[in-house]
């Protein structure tokens, strides 16, 4: 199907940006890569009167050090992110990650900001951003906030974005000390959004695991940490008797649904076995 | 309506369209570029699948205003009759298709794969083209299609035998 007609904005700084969302009213459309919005207005299932294309702001794009953290760009590519030096080398949980999400042609367009302000439940970076205590630095009419992923991510498809407002970068702390990563995910073969998936960091010292973090895709309308697993992962031997017993508390406190992929309960039983698994992975066992 | 220009198969078109235009009916539909189809036009198919400034995409998932000033590439581009493109010969010679109206995507995305890795393996060339569905081969002569233009492209001709 056609959209529905909209008026086209195409900024080119972030300024510029914010102008063209301020002047587009209550029915505006902030687009990014356009993989997910251009599908739901196609179904007409959103038919905003403005679109205010993101695509030519190159201030948005690419990815800095900056001291302890890497800066990702919102605009940054899904195929950008995967080839990127320094992600390999500070946030490989997000390159894990990022290589499961849809195929080839929609990480050409796709970007990690857009996943993210997107905030879909099956979608696997915010469970990874969560994981990794990344930072949505957000532009507005009244200048920059930072907000914790922790509380960026409110509901089913909705985040901490107020009206107006723009997610322009993403701040991700770089892993110090020995850690692995993993991101496991169990999803139907003919579509690429998670079931359930499991993003997991771990750091091991003197052969036990010092910390882990692990974050939930699909367990709840937003991403959620498995904190009962980590608390028990902390300090515990480095064995896989001692991952498996952590994680069979992986679905406490979440809330997954029931739809025709999986009923809750199974989704429960997923939680578990793809936290053991993506522990295991990242410490080494 | 918004004014858009873009190369398309190396001939530079300017018109009017308006916003919501997707890519692909644009190129179907104001320049007579049929090669290119829709599939599903939900995004899932890769039918559509052109190279926009180089890369891959699935143009009923792009707005045509979203190419404006770029370089898109379509299967109609690629070679000719005369002068296959070495993935084009290989889908013809190892039977890489049946109906054929997933091809032009196929060997869209089949090209965007090579370039980046220029021998893949089978796996490889599955989950390279996991965006793009053929409903009728069962997709092991399209892989071995695959396998041999990215034989051909690096001047071997043993792959298959190889593999064999």
């Amino acid at each position: 199907m056609i959209p529905a007609p909209f008026e086209y904005a195409r900024p080119t700084t972030v300024d510029e940006a914010l102008q063209a969302v301020a002047a587009g009213g209550e029915d505006v459309k902030i687009m990014a890569g356009g993989q997910s919005l251009i599908p739901v207005m196609r179904l007409r299932l959103a038919a905003p009167s403005t679109v205010v294309d993101l695509g030519r702001v190159a201030e948005m794009r690419g990815v800095r050090e900056d001291g302890d953290a890497l800066v990702i760009g919102a605009m940054t590519t899904h195929a950008e992110v995967l080839t990127d030096p320094l992600i390999a080398q500070h946030a490989k949980l997000i390159a894990e990650a990022t290589e499961t999400v849809a195929d080839r042609q929609t990480r050409r367009r796709g970007t990690f900001g857009g996943a993210l302000a997107h905030a879909d439940p099956a979608g696997d970076l915010p469970a990874v951003a969560l994981a990794l205590d990344a930072e949505m630095v957000i532009a507005g009419p009244n200048g920059r906030r930072t907000v914790p992923a922790s509380e960026f991510f409110v509901d089913y498809l909705t985040t901490a974005l107020d009206e107006g407002e723009i997610l322009v970068e993403i701040r991700v702390p770089k892993l110090a000390g020995e850690w692995g990563v993993r991101y496991e995910k169990f999803n139907r073969v003919a579509q690429a959004w998670s079931i359930v998936a499991v993003a997991a960091a771990v750091r091991r010292e003197n052969g036990h695991i010092a910390e882990a973090r692990i974050g939930l895709t699909n367990m709840g309308p937003t991403p959620l940490r498995a904190s009962a697993t980590e608390a028990a992962l902390s300090g515990a031997a480095a064995s896989a008797d001692a991952v498996a017993a952590a994680a069979r508390s992986a679905a406490e406190g979440t809330s997954p649904s029931s739809d025709l992929n999986a009923q809750a309960d199974y989704r429960e039983h997923l939680a578990q076995v793809l936290t053991r698994r993506a522990v295991a992975a990242a410490a080494g066992l | 309506m918004t004014q858009v220009s873009m190369r398309v198969d190396g001939v530079t078109y300017t018109d009017e369209v308006e916003p919501r235009t997707l890519l692909v009916h644009h190129l179907r539909e104001a320049l007579g570029k049929v090669g290119t189809v829709v599939g599903c036009d939900t995004s899932n198919c890769g039918a559509c699948t052109v190279h926009l400034d180089g890369q891959a995409v699935k143009s009923c998932t792009v707005f045509a205003v979203q190419a404006d000033g770029a370089e898109v590439t379509t299967i109609e581009g690629i070679g000719s009759a005369g002068d296959l493109h070495p993935v084009q010969k290989a889908f013809h010679e190892m039977h890489g298709l049946q109906c054929g109206y997933c091809t032009p995507g196929m060997i869209m995305a089949s090209i965007d794969l090579l370039k980046e890795n220029p021998n893949p393996s089978e796996t490889e060339v599955r989950e390279g083209i996991e965006g793009n569905l053929c409903r009728c081969t069962g997709y092991q002569n399209i892989v071995r299609a695959v396998q041999q233009a990215a034989g051909e492209m690096a001047g071997r001709s043993d792959t298959l035998g190889a593999q064999a």
